[in-house]
């Protein structure tokens, strides 16, 4: 009998141990993945750069020589340009890159993403972009003030089809 | 400079097989430990420790009962997901909320015994050789297990689920790909569709039933698979968290908001403790330990490589093709072919040697396996080219012929259990087998009917955790008559014990050996057709599992 009683308390202990630790790890400890007191700036977009080469009439003679089902008057090269951007902070500057367009010959679009954590408070935010190797400059620039919340997220994004950098 | 590479690559094997050996060793004492203070509480047949991948199954069973139910009030939107999940937790605490809680607590418990059942196997060696199979096919299923409980975790649409994507998209972002970063998908609110949400709900389903068609391929090599624990063990497991999720229910961490960031999680760690270092440390070296990982666990195998012993080998003249080796194996090394040689059976007897791993235990089922043979023609139909059945019984007849006194015992062990070499005595024969189950009770009845010895003692592994799978099963079940070869009824019972004994009962065993022998002494010596035992002297005393469990035969 009190062995019976020994084996069961025992069995008992064995399975409330096993759900303490499953009810315990299932949730704890806490982790902290992003300091409380900062706010997140996310940097992403996906945004095809111009073609590298100017897009080229074809002369007569050349249209002459081609089958009659090719002959295209306008040729454009497939490759596009890599897309430079730039990000400052209060005239600091952030982050740099020059992003290669996807794809085996370089004719898709060139996509950025990455997070930068900052102190809250009120930046001056200033972001450039140029996606064509034959204009020298950023061909689009933008700036603005804004004040971010701890815990905040604010994206940087970009659509030309909208004019230029979307800030959210 | 051949032969230095040679004896380098050598050195090379032989350092590794020492590492392998050490850290099996300490392992197999750590389980060991365990397994003893389990085997108080539980006794040895219900040790959960001995049916860990069965309870992985009936955990699998528990998380698709629960889930169906939270399937018919989810709602697969953003919106939706949230919502219906607090319902459940909420307003219908007592029926939503507990199966939510099974649902989670269920997953979490299928980690653990899957991790505790893939240690264990490789610390009891069983994972190279033949077993090669369930090894690699167990690794692919971690896969499978954790993408299934993620994509749970995801689903809630929560702060944690939010953090989850999140990462995981920046994870899986590291690998060249996607042609746009799937953290796109998540950069904030507006980012987020309905669309990619109703396929994470499918692949939620989808990924689990990949799980269990995976599961049923890991066990499609061994037969009689122990897919069920026991009942006691499902009834205690299932109660227990119950009981858990209804004291301490699962809760959401808050709805979703990807306009915010996730400041603190509480995640499961069971499922997401690689989570913090793919932010901590970095994607690459997250995919690193996660593929590095893996990659490591399927080469295992042949690090180095385990040659079995030598297969076992059908002799057709002596096989009647009765089958039972067929039935017995229990790596489904044996199959029956039509007859080839002209005898007059419908079948023979047939061994892949790749599924063998010469456990002997199809000798022990052969009926031709008999020592009672004429030692000239004792070939079995089966039988094991390093033991064959004609050298056992030469074997037993050395280890009896010095035996003396009123209580001699032969002892019949196996090689993967306890080491019986200390066991060796005046008045005690040993006999180590490839599994206990290698034996035809034939045997018994010679040593004993024939004088060589006064009785005969079975050493086998704990019961519920024979090495080889089945061994002590059936040969529980051919002492009892109910499977065949049985033992025939003219052998007294009380002068054969068993003893199903983990590695760490090895003083209960000489105890044991002692009181049977003590019991022989007041038998008196074996007289053929002697009395037959008053029934006060049941065999019960006879047989042991060397713990507290009360003994049961069949
Ligand atoms: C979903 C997870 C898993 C389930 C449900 C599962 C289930 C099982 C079952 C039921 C058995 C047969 C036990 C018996 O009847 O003797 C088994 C054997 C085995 N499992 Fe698993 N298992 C899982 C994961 C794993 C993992 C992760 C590994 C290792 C990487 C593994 C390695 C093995 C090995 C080596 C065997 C022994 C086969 C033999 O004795 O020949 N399993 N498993
Ligand atoms: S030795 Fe074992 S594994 Fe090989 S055929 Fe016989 S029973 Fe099967
Ligand atoms: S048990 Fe023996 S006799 Fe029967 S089929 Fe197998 S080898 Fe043949």
């Amino acid at each position: 009998m009190l062995k019976k009683i020994m084996r069961y308390s025992g069995q008992g202990l064995f399975y409330g141990l096993f759900v303490s630790v499953i009810g315990y790890f299932s949730v704890a400890p806490a982790y902290v993945h992003f300091p409380a007191d900062q706010a997140l700036i996310k940097v992403s977009f996906s945004h095809a750069g111009q073609p590298l080469e100017e897009c080229r009439v074809r002369t007569a003679e050349e249209l002459e020589k081609l089958p009659p089902n090719m002959r295209v008057p306008v040729v454009c090269g497939r490759e596009r340009s890599p897309v430079k951007f730039e990000l400052e902070l209060d005239g600091e500057l952030l982050y740099r890159a020059e992003l290669p367009p996807a794809g085996l010959s370089r004719d898709g679009a060139s996509t950025v993403y990455q997070r930068f954590a900052v102190p809250a408070g009120r930046y001056r935010l200033r972001t450039r972009l140029n996606d064509s190797v034959r204009v020298p400059d950023f061909n689009y620039t933008q700036e603005t003030d804004v004040t971010v919340v701890p815990g905040q997220v604010f994206v940087v994004d970009f659509n030309a089809h909208t004019g230029g950098f979307v800030f959210k | 400079m051949l032969r230095y590479l040679v004896a380098q690559s050598g050195d090379e094997i032989f350092r590794r097989r020492a590492l392998l050996k050490t850290i099996q060793r300490s392992g197999r004492l750590a389980f060991t430990l365990v397994e003893h203070a389990f085997d108080h509480a539980f006794g040895p047949r219900i040790n959960p420790f001995y049916h860990l991948g069965a309870l992985s199954f009936f955990f699998f069973w528990v998380v698709t009962a629960s889930g169906i139910y939270l399937f018919i009030f989810f709602e697969t939107s953003i919106e939706g997901a949230y919502r219906s999940v607090e319902y459940l937790t909420h307003e219908q605490w007592y029926l939503g909320s507990v199966a939510r809680s099974l649902h989670r607590y269920a997953s979490d418990a299928m980690v653990i015994v899957v991790l505790l059942h893939l240690a264990r196997e490789f610390v009891l060696d069983r994972y190279r050789g033949v077993r090669w199979y369930a090894w690699i096919t167990g690794v692919l299923l971690l896969w499978f297990l954790y993408a299934s409980g993620i994509g749970g975790y995801w689903l809630v649409w929560d702060r944690l689920a939010q953090y989850i994507a999140v990462v995981t998209a920046e994870w899986f972002d590291w690998l060249p790909i996607f042609g746009e970063p799937m953290a796109r998908n998540f950069l904030n609110n507006a980012a987020v569709s309905d669309r990619f949400f109703s396929l994470l709900s499918f692949l939620h389903i989808g990924i689990p039933l990949f799980l269990l068609l995976g599961m049923w391929i890991h066990i499609l090599r061994i037969s009689v698979a122990k897919t069920n624990p026991p009942r006691a063990i499902m009834i205690g497991t299932l109660l227990a968290l119950t009981v858990l999720s209804a004291l301490y229910p699962a809760l959401s961490q808050g709805p979703a908001d990807l306009d915010t960031v996730v400041s603190v999680v509480r995640p499961d760690w069971f499922y997401l403790a690689l989570y913090p270092l793919i932010d901590v440390w970095s994607p690459g070296v997250a995919w690193g330990i996660a593929g590095g990982g893996t990659l490591l666990l399927m080469i295992l195998p042949w690090l180095p490589r385990r040659r079995e012993a030598a297969a076992a080998v059908v002799s057709l003249p002596n096989c009647n093709g009765c089958g039972r080796c067929f039935a017995d194996c229990p790596y489904s090394a044996v199959i029956m072919l039509p007859r080839t040689d002209g005898l007059p059976y419908d079948s023979q007897a047939s061994v892949n040697p790749d599924l063998c791993t010469a456990c002997g235990i199809c000798v022990g089922a052969c009926p031709t396996a008999t020592p009672f043979r004429r030692k000239t023609e004792l070939i079995a139909g089966i039988d094991m080219p390093l033991l064959a059945i004609r050298t056992i019984r030469e074997k037993t007849l050395t280890a009896t012929t010095k035996l003396e006194g009123q209580d001699r015992v032969l002892v019949y062990g196996c090689q993967p259990g306890i080491d019986l070499t200390g066991l060796a005595q005046k008045g005690v024969g040993v006999l180590t087998l490839p599994c206990v189950a290698a034996l035809t009770p034939s045997f018994i009845d010679f040593v004993i009917t024939r004088h060589h010895a006064d009785g005969v003692m079975l050493v086998g592994c704990a019961a519920g955790d024979c090495y080889h799978r089945l061994g002590v099963d059936w040969t529980e079940q051919r002492l009892a008559g109910q499977r065949d070869p049985y033992l025939r009824g003219r052998v007294p019972r009380e002068r054969i014990a068993t003893a199903w004994v983990a590695p760490s009962g090895a003083k209960r065993l000489t105890q044991a050996l002692d009181a049977f022998r003590s019991r022989l002494r007041d038998m008196g010596p074996y007289q053929k057709g002697g009395s037959l035992p008053p029934p006060s002297a049941s065999p019960s005393s006879n047989h042991g599992e060397v713990s507290d469990a009360a003994y049961r035969l069949g």
